[in-house]
């Protein structure tokens, strides 16, 4: 008999469920259908999925990261004035904040410290510096990145294009690469990648800078998409993006972690906030609606693993 | 033979010329209003008063529809995707009341790019392609100085309470106040507190603050902490000085009782929540091909010692002084602009 192997079993349910949500808001509103209307419905999806593969990253290594948002808003910030009017110095900054990143892992793992806490201080170092890099909504967003972001590519929407391309980069680094096993291996089995003679400082550093690296792409793709930056433009970005991680098959603990379900898990959140908007629900219940989406997807993976289980014994 | 000709090539002309000169019908027209938050009195009031005139306005046949959507959580991510939304979802308009006046912008060109109108109110947009319905903050702050200059004239020290810090608003309105100061210089602000605008703050901030105040003859606000100074004041043994106040229902209450018992004068100003209405009809008259200039701006809505009793009996309790505009005055303000 054909029997799935478990990644693709985990797999299965994020792209399921988009499907369905997708059908569901195609019957809702033809007018979706299409080159344009699926760019409409994806493009700001795709800030989100790198946001949420930053935060799978980190959450292989067994930690949280609460500065998602926050970071994305100072990287939008950045993106907005000094990588317009002084790209060098733009870069600069940005290369400065992607070894914070790094940095903060090797602080969170020497001194063993709870990564919650930790990212949650940083969260207000972020928001303090995009505060100060812009104490009004203001800034223009370099040309580059407004022309990367409204390109039109031959068949399909850049938000499609953009989403495979971030899924499979994310799938040969985390899933093919030997340092994406070292990272993973981190989070299932520290000791034992320790005592294999790996560098534990070194994976968790670079599983960070990886993460910041992300982050930075996903501040600068927002940018692209709004024209200008705001120091509170991305805040919802960490609990999306944890959201994104869970939704996509991922898990908190043991480095198991899918970046292909991880996009897909970022685009189905995006899609589900247009879902209950076609459907009219009112404001007042539309969180808890969303909610409730969030909770019939794990519930759904929860039955499976379960019967997984069941006929593993069996 | 001749005149033959020159009647066809009149008709011709006449049919030619049709669409641009009949003007086009907007009762098929949908337009939608994209609000990103609705968790304060004002807000609650602007929706309500754009369900009321715009369900009027559908009743009528005016326009189709007028849709109001508000975002779950005030954020201008979910904003630009809502927006992103009524683009798909075929909207004529959209009004917008924005999260921020710049992240919005990629979102609302995308709408303009899809041949809709825009026109943002209150929390405006920068985006040159949509309209802009402003607020002069600037004039409300110095238009309180300038009441206190005819009703004070020999001047003295004055109370500022401010809103919250690192609002737009509030350094527009203190901007304001302090150019009223420069103009009218028998005033001298000697002291500035954040209320926050709202009552328990202001209240908290102003007792906090007037045992190191020499005697002051006014107190300029922002609208929202009215009421709070005048209670930490009655507090003290310090005689009443004008307080400027916000058209919120408690400040009105307080002004009446004292304007009834002691004879106490003052003015109120703010913006009315209706502007929501305003910026229906600009909508409404854009699409109907008028030409309109992108930025315009919302008179205030003032309340004197005369018509207090009028606005008070109009204003629900918990709630802002409103008006709800029409299509005349929509009219009005966008011929105002030429």
């Amino acid at each position: 008999m054909f029997r799935l192997s478990s990644d693709a079993m985990r797999l299965a349910i994020p792209a399921l469920s988009l499907t369905l949500l997708l059908a569901a808001v195609f019957w809702m509103q033809p007018r979706a259908v299409g080159y344009v209307g699926l760019n409409l419905l994806f493009n700001l999806a795709v800030p989100i999925a790198l946001a949420t593969i930053a935060q799978m990253l980190i959450m292989a290594v067994n930690d949280l990261d609460l500065s998602m948002g926050t970071f994305v808003s100072f990287v939008a910030c950045v993106t907005a004035t000094f990588l317009r009017d002084a790209p060098a110095t733009g870069v600069l900054i940005l290369a400065g904040a992607i070894g914070t990143y790094a940095a903060l892992g090797v602080i969170i793992h020497l001194r063993n410290l709870p990564s919650i806490v930790a990212t949650l201080g940083m969260s207000f170092v972020w928001g303090g510096l995009a505060v100060l890099l812009l104490p009004a909504p203001g800034g223009q967003a370099p040309d580059w990145v407004r022309w990367l972001m409204t390109v039109k590519p031959p068949l399909a929407p850049m938000a499609i294009v953009a989403s495979i391309a971030i899924a499979s980069v994310a799938h040969l680094l985390v899933m093919r690469s030997s340092l994406g096993v070292l990272i993973r291996g981190i989070g299932g089995n520290q000791r034992s990648v320790e005592r294999a003679g790996w560098s534990i400082v070194a994976a968790r550093a670079s599983a960070y800078g990886l993460a910041g690296l992300f982050a930075v792409l996903a501040g600068i793709s927002l940018v692209g998409l709004t024209t200008s930056a705001d120091a509170n433009i991305a805040l919802r970005y960490t609990l999306l993006s944890i959201a994104g991680v869970i939704l996509g098959g991922g898990e908190f603990i043991g480095g198991r972690v899918s970046p292909i379900g991880a996009v897909i898990g970022a685009l189905t959140l995006t899609l589900a906030g247009s879902f209950l908007s076609f459907l009219r629900i009112s404001p007042d219940w539309q969180i808890g609606a969303q909610g409730a989406i969030l909770i019939i997807v794990l519930a759904l993976r929860l039955m499976l693993n379960r019967l997984e289980k069941q006929e593993k014994r069996r | 033979m001749t005149i033959r000709k020159m009647l066809l090539a009149s008709a011709a002309i006449a049919c030619a010329a049709m669409p641009v000169s009949a003007f086009a019908d907007t009762s098929a027209k949908k337009i939608a209003l994209s609000n990103n938050y609705a968790g304060n009195s004002w807000r609650q009031a602007m929706l309500t008063s754009w369900e009321k005139v715009t369900g009027e306005a559908v009743k009528a046949g005016v326009v189709a529809a007028a849709d109001p959507f508000t975002t779950a959580e005030n954020q201008a991510t979910e904003q630009a995707a809502q927006i992103q939304n009524m683009i798909l979802q075929g909207y004529d308009a959209i009004v917008l009341n924005a999260a921020s006046p710049t992240a919005l912008n990629g979102a609302v060109k995308e709408a303009c790019d899809a041949g809709i109108t825009v026109v943002s109110f209150d929390g405006i947009v920068t985006e040159p392609c949509a309209w802009r319905i402003a607020v002069n903050f600037k004039e409300m702050g110095r238009s309180e100085v300038e009441y206190l200059a005819k009703k004070l004239p020999q001047g003295g020290n004055l109370l500022e309470i401010r809103g919250l810090a690192g609002v737009f608003v509030d350094d527009e309105i203190s901007a304001g106040i302090h150019e009223g100061v420069k103009q009218f210089p028998q005033f001298k602000i000697v002291g500035s507190v954040h209320g926050d605008w709202a009552q328990d703050v202001a209240q908290k901030a102003v007792a906090g603050i007037l045992p190191s105040l020499p005697d002051i003859v006014g107190v300029v606000t922002q609208g929202g902490d009215g009421y709070g100074a005048a209670q930490a004041i009655a507090a003290t043994d310090r005689k009443m000085p004008t307080i400027i106040m916000g058209n919120r229902e408690d400040e009105l209450k307080w002004w009446k009782e004292q304007k009834d018992s002691t004879g106490y004068e003052t003015m109120s100003v703010s913006i009315a929540p209706g502007v929501s209405t305003l910026a229906f009809w600009v909508a409404q008259q854009i699409l109907d091909g008028k030409q309109v200039k992108k930025d315009l701006v919302v008179p205030f809505l003032r309340i004197d010692q005369d018509n207090l009793e009028t606005n008070l009996a109009n204003t629900q309790a918990g709630g802002v002084a409103n008006v709800e505009y029409t299509q005349a005055d929509a009219i009005k303000v966008i011929e105002s602009a030429k």
